[in-house]
């Protein structure tokens, strides 16, 4: 159990900066995952954690020591690696028992931990055999396993749920939060896949080209997102975004339709975009109201359905139940509730946010 | 890689192209491999075969392919077996009869079955009796009358030792080389490599300077240490240890494993494919070595095995027959260690290479 602090964390390999000045608390305890594309930084900044990269500049604090200077294997972490990294040549047993015989622990507190951690990851009778004879997510708990031996102050997982199928990935995202619920332990997640952030988290870091775009809880950034790249990167299917000008009283859309928003201040001129999350959109029922357009294409996904509707103002993705009776090719009216939508300016930043907790669904 | 059954081998080898009776495609990949057959084989079965031949024979024109002796008789009254010789008679009778001695183009001949009489023979009438005979003695003088066993021991001692040193240099060298990100990396790999392209005998003189000041000359160690780094086994171990996962590394680090450990425990065991070929080459290349023990090991006892085979050749006289002998002696461990460990090189030179 410990926090974990960055303060004004740089990261340059040669002359190429890839982490620009990260700052952020994480407290003891929490399950805090960074999430964001491919080449965001993440990983990079989950191994200047770990200790397998080093500081280029700023301070890392682990329970409020720094540790820039001090090697991985003493900041009294432990890392789940995405492909595992299990020792191939070495027994389960072995694999467990490797980190805590370098530490010199006794032989019996060996035994005593790898038992105790094999017994709650169900691996027990796995445990004489070899990674290569075990299925992904008996490999996956091992990885795990290895690092709950080692009793460690903060875990870190780096992607280690993207080699398993998407039926085990689900299974396993339940057992590590329920994991992270019994041990208490400070768990940093690294991740690309907004689903895994949005269910696992306590707390969200959105990260982009090196960058902290927003951090928070996942409600939290999902409601009342910080800007363009955060509201576009979390949901799915993502938040509908229209480009809009301010006008009198509201925004006009580029079909000419005005939305009202009074109490918006709106006194940034130029290109703002209009920002609407496709659960808050919904056909009309009578015709005349919303927006014109016609349905492109509809996915049916059992119990909701997406339709993909163009419009004079752009195109719209909306979620509706799966009893929807709109089918491709319909002439259909698009609500847009103004309370709904958020109002971000040229420059990408949130202007006005949604009216939130009554859209929660 | 799938194990062929015996009869899965049967069934691979005899397979011809020609449905039931052989093509002309056959008859040539047959003709082809049995002329391979003979061009790789007929030498080493004809070194065998000689070994066991007297120094006689092994003189004589045309040659025999089997060894051959001279068959000799004990007959009563004389102290010595008697070589035994088919005669023909004026009138074209043949006779076996046993030769006590010759004078000039007579010989003195006796019956074995009727001792009391001496018979003279013109020696062109008579030719040996023989019959299949191993010279064994070409293999017991080894024993008796040379060191056989010091030399077998220096070459193992040499082979071993500096197979294991060489083993343990180089994976050092192409741990580092594979695994850390250090200034000049590529470079010293680059000049590492480089090495090949000059050739053993050119160095051969400075190895042998550098080996007389630090006084390792006419010992063992003046043999093993020059050989002990060779570009080629850091170049197959290097390529191998490539193919071994960053993270796993990464996961030993995080295991609070020393950079000694990781070498030791992580990344040595899951370079064994790899090891074991160049455990292979170098004992090859130590066993075989000649140039280098030539130079450095001048006092006999100190001779390796093929120091010892040079020996045999004198500048007036070679002793053919221990030559033979020892020749085959010498191929015996290269070739069980080879029979032994031949899988390896198979699978450990195709995964080094692509992965």
């Amino acid at each position: 159990m410990a926090t974990l602090e960055l303060d004004r964390l740089v990261k340059r390999y040669g002359t190429v900066e890839v982490i620009h000045g990260v700052d952020l608390q994480v407290p003891s305890g929490a399950f805090c995952v960074f999430v964001g594309p491919s080449g965001c930084g993440k990983s990079t900044l989950l191994r200047m954690i770990a200790g397998l990269e080093t500081v280029s500049g700023g301070e890392i604090r682990i329970a409020g020591r720094r540790v820039n200077e001090l090697p991985a294997a003493r900041r009294g972490l432990a890392m789940v690696f995405q492909s595992y990294a299990l020792y191939p040549h070495m027994t389960v047993r072995q694999n467990l028992a490797f980190g805590l015989e370098n530490l010199g622990t006794p032989r019996a507190e060996i035994a005593r931990r790898v038992a105790e951690a094999a017994r709650m990851l169900r691996i027990e009778e796995l445990l004489d055999r070899r990674p290569k004879a075990l299925s992904g997510g008996q490999r996956q708990r091992v990885a795990i396993g290895r690092a709950v031996v080692r009793e460690p102050a903060i875990f870190l997982f780096d992607e280690p749920l993207s080699n398993l199928d998407a039926e085990l990935r689900v299974q396993m995202r339940i057992e590590l939060k329920a994991l992270h619920e019994r041990l208490g332990n400070t768990m940093i997640y690294v991740t690309h896949d907004q689903v895994e952030a949005m269910t696992m988290a306590d707390l969200i870091v959105v990260l982009s080209k090196g960058r902290i775009e927003q951090a928070g809880p996942p409600l939290e950034l999902y409601h009342r997102p910080a800007n363009l790249f955060v509201a576009g990167f979390l949901g799915s299917p993502k938040m509908n975004f229209l480009p809009v000008r301010p006008a009198e009283g509201g925004v006009r859309l580029a079909s000419g339709d005005l939305l009202a928003m009074p109490e918006a201040s709106l006194a940034t001129a130029g290109e703002l975009t209009l920002g609407v999350r496709p659960e808050h959109l919904s056909l009309a029922p009578e015709a005349g109201a919303g927006l014109a357009g016609r349905v492109r294409l509809v996915e049916h996904l059992g119990a909701e359905a997406y339709l993909h509707v163009e419009t004079e103002a752009g195109s719209l993705t909306l979620r509706t139940t799966g009893a929807s009776v709109a089918a491709a090719g319909d002439r259909v009216r698009v609500v847009v509730p103004p309370e709904a939508c958020h109002l971000f300016g040229p420059d990408g930043r949130v202007i006005r946010s949604a009216a939130a907790r009554r859209f929660t669904p | 890689m799938a194990s062929l059954t015996t009869s899965g081998v049967l069934d691979l080898v005899t397979r011809t192209r020609g449905k039931g009776r052989l093509h002309w495609t056959d008859w040539l990949a047959y003709g082809y491999l049995v002329l391979g057959l003979f061009l790789m084989f007929g030498p080493v079965v004809w070194v065998v075969l000689s070994s066991f031949k007297s120094e006689a024979q092994l003189l004589e024109f045309p040659p025999t392919a089997l060894p051959y002796g001279q068959v000799s008789v004990v007959v009563p009254g004389y102290p010595e077996p008697l070589p035994l010789f088919r005669v023909r008679a004026s009138d074209g009778s043949v006779r076996e009869l046993a030769q006590i001695r010759r004078i000039g183009i007579q010989a003195q001949m006796v019956d074995p079955a009727a001792p009391g009489t001496i018979l003279r023979v013109d020696i062109a009438a008579r030719e040996p009796v023989r019959a299949l005979s191993l010279a064994t003695e070409n293999y017991t003088a080894l024993f008796e009358r040379f060191d056989f066993l010091r030399y077998l021991w220096n070459s193992v001692f040499i082979t071993v030792t500096a197979t294991l040193i060489m083993l343990l240099v180089n994976s050092m060298a192409a741990f580092a080389l594979a695994k850390y990100d250090f200034r000049g990396r590529d470079l010293v790999f680059v000049l590492t490599i480089a090495t090949l392209l000059i050739p053993p005998t050119v160095v051969l003189v400075p190895v042998f300077l550098v080996v007389t000041k630090l006084g390792l000359l006419d010992t063992p160690w003046g043999v093993i240490w020059p050989g002990a780094a060779t570009p080629t086994g850091v170049f197959l171990l290097r390529q191998y240890m490539l193919t071994i996962p960053d993270e796993l590394i990464d996961a030993a680090r995080m295991d609070n494993a020393s950079e000694w450990k990781i070498y030791w425990r992580i990344v040595l065991p899951l370079a064994a494919p790899a090891l074991a070929v160049l455990a292979i080459f170098a004992v090859m290349w130590r066993w075989n070595d000649f140039l280098l023990p030539l130079i450095v090991l001048s006092r006999s006892e100190q001779f390796t095995l093929q120091l010892a085979l040079n020996s045999f050749k004198g500048e007036m006289h070679t002793q053919w027959g221990n030559l033979l002998a020892m020749t085959v002696l010498t191929l015996l461990p290269i070739t069980l260690v080879f029979g032994f460990l031949q899988r390896y090189i198979t699978t450990g030179i195709a995964t080094t290479g692509i992965k």
